[in-house]
């Protein structure tokens, strides 16, 4: 039998994980104001453009708008505040 | 987050360079994940009703052990590989000897916390100790007397092992007495291999940045398209005593007696050229204009040719990047179609300079690319050649190595 050795574990220390509660969802998108949020990485815009134009033609009846940080990275409050104050839900594109 | 629920769809990668009909196409096909159609994913995550989990969200504290169950070195060897603790060469094995002997290296408590550490900027944040790094420095191969370099790396906010899909990497220049009393190589070879301290001191930063920020993971932690080889080891020392020119540390306020680590976040590309011969200047535009604009240039000289500089009247590194700066040009139009460029037009269109000059710009206007504190010059090298390289690299820290001795 080979000899048994006692290593350290390399990795760091996670923080704690805070629970969040899921916002409620919308029983129709019918009428509602959805948010479509351009994180601004190159050609995001025109992914959202592609994303605002589906929902213009199968589903007409969703009021869009496009909104976008005031930099890329950044946690933009200010386009929170905006989502909160009058939208009802909002689809978030991260990524590039 | 705490939401493991959050409701995700996944178009394929990438979004860049992709025109609008083929990304019309990832929105009418199917998610990249689950495989349902993409739009359905969508809706149902803006509809769906919620369940009882979704409701309450969920809150844990999670940690690490600091010991492993005992093994054979070779299966401790093939598990470290499996759970992605490696960078896929050999380690050295952290046995409690081996890591405590490193500690002897420095001053610091082993449980004295050092920094945090995350694959990107919107991801978690690691913590770490002293014995943490210590232990990721073992696995490198190195000598408990890197250890205060290693730390300084370490403690820098500034992870080797970025998760960006342009595959960045860290290139790190040591300054000050350290370079000597560890036996750094600043001649030949100086960009390896053959040198123990430049080559697992680099390593151990790749090792600790993956391993104390939590993984990097490839398609989960990891989206570096190409991967990049200035990954594995990129450490090197300033040829302090042969270069007629300020020592990069000391450029930036550190006293010549200090010790100091500057990260530069790049690696890129890599151009060379030999020299300064009679078209230098040609060579040097040629080269400044192939650069990929959002990540400034890193110059590494050898002595031969930072002295040849001196003769053509640059007697600082900052004439020499002056003439840089002022030569380093493009078209707006070539500027601005750059992917990584465009994430700085929002500061444009704020106003921010230099960005917004660049924008009101026509398109066939040849602009600046680079202010003159984006560009860096180091030298390093045998003296057997007057080579130069131009490395992609921002500098984004410098630390001090004698706070971690």
């Amino acid at each position: 039998m080979s000899q048994q050795t006692t290593v350290h574990d390399p990795r760091g220390y996670p923080p704690k994980v805070v629970g969040k509660r899921l916002a409620p969802r919308l029983s129709t998108l019918d009428g509602k104001t959805i948010y479509l949020v351009d994180c601004l990485f190159d050609n995001t815009d025109v992914f959202m453009e592609q994303l605002r134009q589906w929902f213009v033609e199968r589903l007409p009846a969703v009021n869009l708008r496009t909104i976008r940080p005031k930099e890329t990275w950044s946690d933009d409050a200010e386009m929170r505040a905006a989502i909160a104050a009058d939208g009802d839900g909002a689809i978030l594109g991260v990524g590039l | 987050m705490g939401m493991p629920r959050l409701r995700q769809a996944y178009t394929p990668h990438p979004v860049v360079d992709q025109s609008a009909a083929h990304l019309r196409a990832y929105i009418e096909g199917n998610d990249a994940v689950s495989g349902r159609p993409f739009m359905q994913e969508v809706l149902e995550g803006l509809t769906s009703p919620l369940e009882d989990a979704d409701l309450q969200g969920l809150s844990f504290e999670r940690t690490t052990p600091r010991l492993m169950e005992p093994d054979s070195e070779d299966s401790l060897q093939r598990l470290f590989e499996e759970n992605r603790w490696t960078d896929m060469l050999p380690i050295i094995v952290p046995t409690e000897a081996r890591v405590e002997a490193m500690l002897e290296g420095t001053s610091h408590r082993p449980d004295e916390i050092v920094g945090r550490l995350r694959p990107t900027v919107f991801r978690e944040a690691w913590e770490f100790t002293v014995e943490k790094v210590a232990v990721n420095a073992v696995m490198a191969g190195a000598r408990p007397q890197y250890l205060p370099v290693i730390l300084a790396l370490a403690a820098s906010g500034m992870t080797a092992r970025s998760s960006s899909t342009t595959s960045f990497a860290t290139i790190s220049i040591i300054n000050g007495p350290i370079r000597s009393e560890i036996a750094m190589n600043s001649g030949i070879g100086v960009m390896g291999p053959y040198n123990h301290a430049n080559a697992t001191i680099g390593r151990a930063y790749g090792l600790l940045s993956q391993n104390l920020q939590g993984g990097s993971v490839p398609n989960e932690s990891y989206m570096g398209s190409q991967g990049n080889w200035y990954a594995y080891t990129a450490v090197i020392p300033e040829a302090e005593e042969r270069s007629p020119w300020q020592p990069l540390h000391v450029q930036h306020g550190f006293k010549p007696t200090e010790s100091v680590a500057s990260i530069f976040f790049g690696g890129w590309y890599t151009h060379a050229g030999y020299g300064p011969r009679a078209t230098w200047r040609e060579k040097m535009r040629h080269a400044l204009a192939a650069v990929e604009q959002y990540s400034p240039p890193l110059f590494v000289m050898d002595p031969i040719v930072a002295r040849g500089f001196v003769d053509l009247g640059f007697d600082t590194k900052e004439k020499l990047i002056a003439w840089c700066a002022d030569n380093a040009l493009l078209t707006a139009r070539e500027y601005w179609d750059n992917q990584s460029i465009q994430l700085l037009r929002p500061k444009a269109v704020a106003g921010v300079e230099p960005y917004a000059s660049r924008l009101k710009a026509q398109p066939d206007e040849v602009i600046k690319i680079y202010e003159p504190s984006d560009i860096n010059i180091v030298v390093a090298g045998g003296e057997t050649q007057g080579a130069w390289k131009m490395i992609s690299g921002a500098l984004r820290a410098t630390v001090s190595i004698d706070a971690w001795r």
